[in-house]
């Protein structure tokens, strides 16, 4: 059988077509999370998904991610099914909460990859510390986790996600639980990083502004049942930094990504879209009459 | 007087204390603690005990001092002098005896510790096995968790002389008990243990790919140490008391069981070294208490913050 381990240059990474996923209540009835969900990710793009809570892009992160499988539709991660995708470990992922193990120093956190997949120790030990460097924390690679703030706990997550140069970064809400000043900080590193190593990140943040400052496309949903309402693309130029913070473009792309989240809500609201139909009709019997 | 040079110097200071300052501050309040206990002890037999008379010596010797009251708990049968007690170590363990009380204690402290620790090592094991097993299956858990827990609600007192009646008089029944009566605390701490990681770890996991023995040996099992070594603290003194049981059933004649027995049989004849025997037995559990403390603080170190003492 034919596949691609690497998709030519025009191949998207991440190619969801259809997808949907029901979940099954405890009494019964069915909640749909996702509903027909078609997106194409490019090699070295920065997406990110946005959306209200219960929009379903956590759900959509880990679907991509062949940790939640698809009720319906089909994913291809790097040409290959997802499922495969993940056992050639294709891809790294940031949690929201950096999930270190509490045993081991920030330096064997970082190696955790690595040992799994059988990389021998030399090698492990020099990953380990380019990728300490890249997050800047190499001063740190003796010390243990409770030692280290929230922001450097969290670049140590990022390291060890980079850790086997994934194709793909999968990050769901990284910096949620982190303060303003250290979350813009850590979205200029996010910035910086993915100049450097070019991989693939999907990104979800109910942040808007987090959003418009790192990607190159902005996917806004919208909940019951998930749905991609629209996607805007970015086209602040790069690198970016305080000052693309402060221009008029940025403000024009968050404004905008802020409209299409509320104007989203807004037409939910009407669920069977009777009330528009309605207006429709009114309008035309007023233009005709 | 006038302002005192106190007022220059800053009354708010900021205190360090270092780890040494709460290992110094736990060794002083033992020996507190001992000498009150010590204290207590004398100042009844000070008020309401038998005459005090010289140590080692006999009926005859001259009163160094006459107690206000009698109490009979505190007569010198009941309530030994301590001091005579620790006389008594130094003294041959029994008539004609070339070895002192001390000396004989330890040896047979030592002989018990033995038994003790295979009988803790082979339960801690099975803990784990049956913690790993159960971790695993949940069918096997709800078949033989009530099964575990059953085994300990059964004296040990009515079990051991059917393990040694079962198994034959000798060391084997005695570790067997020993086991019998550690392999509980480690497999229920480690059940908990075995699980008791941050689920998101295992989604981490399940995104390298991981295999089920990847995911025990390098998540379950290093976040389940803390629990282990709880287990193993209460394993530690179950293991010695099921040795000393095991040793009365067993007809040992070597460790602390049968020296308890004996010195119990002859107490009128010598209480002091009944409370001797005791006192190697509470000794030698907290020494095999402190050596699984010690190996707890080394392994388990760096994992978490310096708790505030």
């Amino acid at each position: 059988m034919t596949d691609l381990t690497q998709p030519s240059a025009d191949q998207p990474v991440v190619r969801l077509t259809g997808i949907g996923r029901v979940f099954a209540r405890r009494d019964g009835s069915r909640m749909t999370a996702l509903e027909a969900i078609d997106l194409d990710i490019r090699r070295g793009e920065f997406v990110s998904l946005i959306g209200p809570s219960g929009c379903g892009k956590s759900t959509l992160l880990r679907i991509i991610g062949d940790l939640i499988k698809p009720s319906s539709g089909d994913v291809v991660v790097n040409g290959k099914p997802a499922e495969r995708a993940r056992r050639d470990r294709d891809y790294g992922m940031v949690f929201q909460a950096p999930v270190l193990f509490d045993w081991r120093t920030v330096e064997d956190n970082v190696k955790l990859p690595l040992e799994i997949q059988g990389v021998d120790a030399a090698a492990r030990r020099a990953t380990a510390a380019r990728m300490l460097e890249l997050v800047e924390l190499e001063d740190f690679s003796r010390h243990y986790p409770w030692q280290l703030s929230g922001g450097m706990q969290q670049r140590v997550a990022i390291a060890r996600a980079l850790a086997f140069e994934p194709a793909i970064l999968l990050m769901d809400e990284p910096f949620g639980a982190l303060d303003e000043m250290t979350r813009e900080r850590m979205n200029s590193e996010v910035q910086r990083i993915w100049d450097r190593t070019k991989t693939t990140i999907v990104f979800v943040t109910h942040s808007i502004p987090e959003a418009v400052f790192m990607s190159s496309r902005v996917v806004v949903m919208s909940p019951r049942p998930g749905r991609i309402a629209n996607v805007i693309d970015i086209d602040l130029p790069r690198p970016r930094d305080d000052e693309t913070r402060e221009s008029e473009r940025y403000f024009e792309l968050v404004t905008e990504v802020r409209e299409a989240l509320r104007g989203r809500e807004a037409g939910h609201d009407d669920d069977d879209g009777e009330g528009l139909a309605a207006a429709r009709r009114l309008a035309s019997e007023g233009v005709a009459g | 007087m006038a302002t005192p040079a106190v007022a220059a110097s800053p009354r708010v200071t900021l205190r360090q204390r270092p780890a040494a300052d709460g290992r110094t501050r736990t060794l002083v309040t033992l020996v507190l603690t001992a000498l009150l206990v010590l204290l207590v002890w004398e100042g009844v037999k000070f008020l309401g005990g038998v005459p005090w008379r010289p140590i080692g010596a006999g009926p005859g010797a001259p009163v160094l001092w006459n107690p206000p009251f009698r109490w009979a708990f505190a007569n010198d049968l009941n309530l030994p002098h301590v001091w005579n007690i620790l006389y008594a170590l130094g003294q041959p363990f029994q008539r004609n005896a070339d070895q002192s009380l001390a000396e004989y204690l330890v040896g047979a402290a030592v002989y018990t510790w033995r038994e003790a620790g295979i009988g803790f090592l082979v339960g801690a094991l099975l803990g784990l096995v049956l913690a790993t097993i159960f971790v695993h299956s949940r069918l096997m858990e709800r078949a033989f968790v009530p099964y575990v827990i059953a085994s300990q609600t059964i004296p040990i007192i009515a079990l051991a002389p059917l393990i040694v009646f079962a198994l034959g008089q000798g060391v084997f029944s005695v570790v067997i008990i020993a086991t019998y009566l550690t392999f509980f605390p480690v497999t229920v701490a480690m059940n908990r243990g075995l699980r008791s990681f941050d689920p998101r770890s295992l989604e981490l996991m399940r995104s390298y790919a991981a295999s089920r023995p990847t995911i025990y040996w390098k998540l379950r099992l290093p976040a389940s140490l803390p629990y282990l070594f709880t287990a193993l603290k209460i394993a530690a003194g179950a293991s010695i008391v099921g040795a000393i049981i095991g040793e009365d059933t067993g007809g040992i004649q070597a460790g602390l069981g049968r020296v308890i027995t004996t010195f119990n049989q002859y107490y009128i004849t010598g209480p002091e070294k009944l409370w001797a025997a005791i006192l190697a037995a509470a000794l030698l559990g907290i020494v095999f208490f402190a050596c699984i403390h010690a190996v707890e603080v080394f392994v388990l170190r760096g994992r978490s913050a310096p708790s505030a003492t």
